[in-house]
């Protein structure tokens, strides 16, 4: 499956900055001060508000402090918070959602109910209090919040799709076999749902992100650590925009956007490859438009 | 339940076959046949569901009244019915798949309830599902290995030395040779007529007595269905399997049956043996099916066009929410008087072996 993924020039292109940005996040910190010999938070008095230069590569801020030395560790910082949202969310989800559809009857009504009540609270809004009150307490913390909060939005197509599944009749086949329920769940189901949980595994990603970057804007967060929405909420502190610092706030801003880029074009393919017929479909659509266009060549040379 | 459908039951119930006896005493059905016991029959059920419609409102379907079916070994009994006659409902009844709403299944002779984890293996390891549509009752993410080794595995069939062998032996039980060729492979690159292979041979990999096969070639080329009935001929022969073949189509039936049973709306209309019915049909329902035949005498035509098209420009079948009160068929029969409207008439058994519900034969002249 995942061979055939790769055949996708969309997919591969997604995944190759996804797996830029996670191995800058892995490593970069550490290249940063071996290599560049800078850190994030120290002060070069003697470059405040350079622009990209030999020695800073992508210009100082307002204070001193390097942003490319800076952008490295914020991928770090903006990616953990990215990926503890979505791992949480995901798994919270991918069990309520699945168990609510299998389960069917009073265990389905009661998770639903409990969907329902996290679908209506203001997501964000509790977000922000929470984490105003955990005083930010860094990346970890606010991921764990957004997870906590963020899951509901896709349990409800998780249980949808759950259920239809368990009345097709390849699962009424193996449930004759005698399957038990727990392997009827994660053996004939699950397959079939990898595409909605990758999917949502990855916007939950992207959402972690941005909605690190948006307390963070917010100026709710951890004043100590570096992310990318730190980096923006203090250029835009700093007058970046005004005094046309470009180098200080594009480049967390464009971090942002090539991630969920990237991600996106993962998704299509994704999307594509979970459900063969529908690729099958695809191909037999491209051939019969392929077909059908070069009739009308051949009969626009008559 | 004041509906006068409840009259039918009364009517009905025949006088020697009380139903809450778990074992009733046997009518010879076939005088000349074996009496050997069914492994699995079905003992007056009635299925009725109950579904929701907008605003709160409920409804009640009443796929299947009073029905009775007996399996036995190394026969097969085909069960015919036009669209919504309530076969696949009998069929998922044989399956546990709902609970009866009255009656019992029974296997070799022990009433079955509904079951869960070992008891629903125990039961599975005997009885077993052929569905129509080859495509959807395989997994499409699955190959047909994980298929056959699930089955085998499950019911311990099969340890880690031999479990290759065994699926290979399966492939070659139902002719998908070279079985190297076909183990790996996924449904969407086998055709119809070989996935309808690797279902029934995850049938058999749990070694079962009895199949319940619904319309298992109906979804297939024309050229595949032969050899999917000869298949499921040379089971019965060399396994003793007991069968239940669904089908729409008569000929079909015929090629392959020892027994036919007649439905009509849910109702058990006709059923006997093979040739008794199809020469000899005693119903007016069953006389409408082979009178619309092209050629009742025909003999197979594999490629078997559904009968059923030519009847229906007669009339309708009820709706099954609100059906005619007594014989269901009332409404289509010209024969129908004002007991046919009251009450389902008792089963009549007739010295051909056959038996006919409908109130021309003589109640309780059985033999
Ligand atoms: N789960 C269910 N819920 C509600 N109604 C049902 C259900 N299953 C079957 N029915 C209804 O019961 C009736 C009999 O259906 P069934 O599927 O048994 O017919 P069938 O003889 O198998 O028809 P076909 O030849 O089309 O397969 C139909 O009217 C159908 O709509
Ligand atoms: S004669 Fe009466 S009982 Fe017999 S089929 Fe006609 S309507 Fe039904
Ligand atoms: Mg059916």
């Amino acid at each position: 499956m995942v061979r055939r993924l790769l055949k996708d020039w969309k997919v591969r292109l997604g995944v190759a900055v996804f797996a830029a940005f996670c191995l800058l996040a892995l490593l970069g910190p550490w290249l940063t001060s071996a290599l560049l010999h800078q850190s994030p938070t120290r002060l070069d008095l003697n470059a405040v508000s350079s622009p990209p230069s030999s020695k800073h590569l992508l210009g100082t801020t307002a204070s001193g402090q390097d942003v490319l030395a800076q952008l490295v560790t914020g991928t770090r910082e903006s990616m953990l918070a990215g990926l503890v949202a979505s791992v949480l969310g995901t798994f919270i989800a991918v069990v309520v959602g699945v168990t609510a559809g299998l389960a069917g009857g009073i265990v389905d009504s009661a998770l639903t109910g409990l969907t329902n009540v996290f679908l209506t609270m203001p997501g964000f809004a509790l977000i922000f209090v929470i984490s105003g009150y955990t005083r930010g307490g860094g990346p970890v913390v606010i991921g764990i919040i957004i997870g906590l909060f963020g899951w509901a939005g896709g349990t409800r197509a998780l249980r949808a799709q759950a259920m239809s599944l368990r009345n097709r009749e390849f699962v009424l086949a193996m449930r004759m076999l005698g399957e038990s329920r727990w392997r009827l769940a994660m053996s004939e189901v699950l397959p079939h749902l990898i595409g909605w949980i990758s999917a949502m595994f990855l916007g939950g990603f992207v959402g972690g992100v941005l909605a690190e970057s948006g307390l963070a804007f917010l100026g709710v967060s951890d004043p100590s650590t570096v992310s990318w929405g730190i980096m923006i909420s203090d250029a835009q502190q700093g007058n970046a925009l005004i005094s046309g610092m470009w180098w200080w706030f594009a480049p967390p801003g464009l971090c942002i956007a090539l991630l969920g880029a990237s991600v996106a074009l993962i998704n299509f393919g994704v999307d594509e490859i979970s459900n063969p017929r529908l690729r099958g479909a695809n191909r037999a659509l491209v051939k019969r438009a392929q077909e059908a266009s070069r009739a009308k060549e051949v009969s626009h040379a008559r | 339940m004041l509906s006068d459908t409840d009259g039918g039951v009364d009517a009905r119930r025949h006088p020697e076959e009380p139903d809450a006896v778990p074992e009733p005493p046997r009518h010879p059905e076939e005088p000349d046949a074996v009496p050997e016991p069914p492994v699995l029959e079905a003992a007056d059920v009635t299925m009725h569901f109950t579904v929701r419609g907008g605003l709160g409102r409920t409804s009640t379907v009443k796929a299947l009244e009073h029905a009775s079916l007996r399996l036995r070994r190394g026969r097969i009994v085909a069960l015919v019915g036009e669209s919504g006659s309530g076969k696949t409902t009998l069929a998922r009844l044989f399956a546990l798949m709902y609970t009866p709403t009255s009656g019992e299944i029974r296997l070799r002779g022990e009433p079955v309830g509904p079951r869960r984890g070992r008891a629903a293996r125990e039961y599975y390891s005997e009885v077993q599902m052929v569905f129509q549509d080859p495509f959807a009752s395989l997994n499409s993410m699955h190959t047909v290995r994980h298929n056959l080794a699930r089955a085998l595995r499950i019911h311990g069939r099969a340890g880690r030395d031999d479990i290759e062998e065994r699926m290979h032996a399966l492939l070659e039980r139902v002719s998908l040779t070279p079985t190297r060729d076909f183990i790996g492979k996924l449904p969407h690159e086998l055709s119809g007529g070989q996935r309808q292979r690797v279902a029934i041979a995850r049938a058999l990999a749990v070694g079962p007595k009895v199949v319940l096969g619904d319309e298992p070639i109906s979804m297939l080329d024309v050229s595949m269905r032969l050899d999917i009935l000869n298949l499921l001929a040379r089971l019965r022969d060399e396994e003793d399997l007991a069968l239940l073949y669904i089908t729409h189509d008569i000929a079909g039936a015929r090629y392959l049956a020892e027994e036919i049973h007649v439905m009509y709306a849910g109702q058990m209309v006709e059923g006997g043996p093979t040739e008794e019915i199809i020469q000899n049909p005693q119903h007016p329902y069953t006389r409408l099916l082979l009178g619309a035949s092209p050629d009742p005498a025909r003999t197979l035509t594999p490629g078997g066009s559904s009968v059923f098209a030519d009847v229906e420009d007669s009339g309708e079948p009820p709706n099954l929410t609100d059906p005619p009160p007594g014989c269901r068929f009332h409404p289509r029969c010209p024969f129908a008087t004002d007991s046919c409207r009251r009450a389902f008439p008792a089963r009549t058994e007739l010295p051909t072996g056959q038996w006919v519900h409908c109130w021309l034969y003589p109640s309780g002249a059985s033999t």
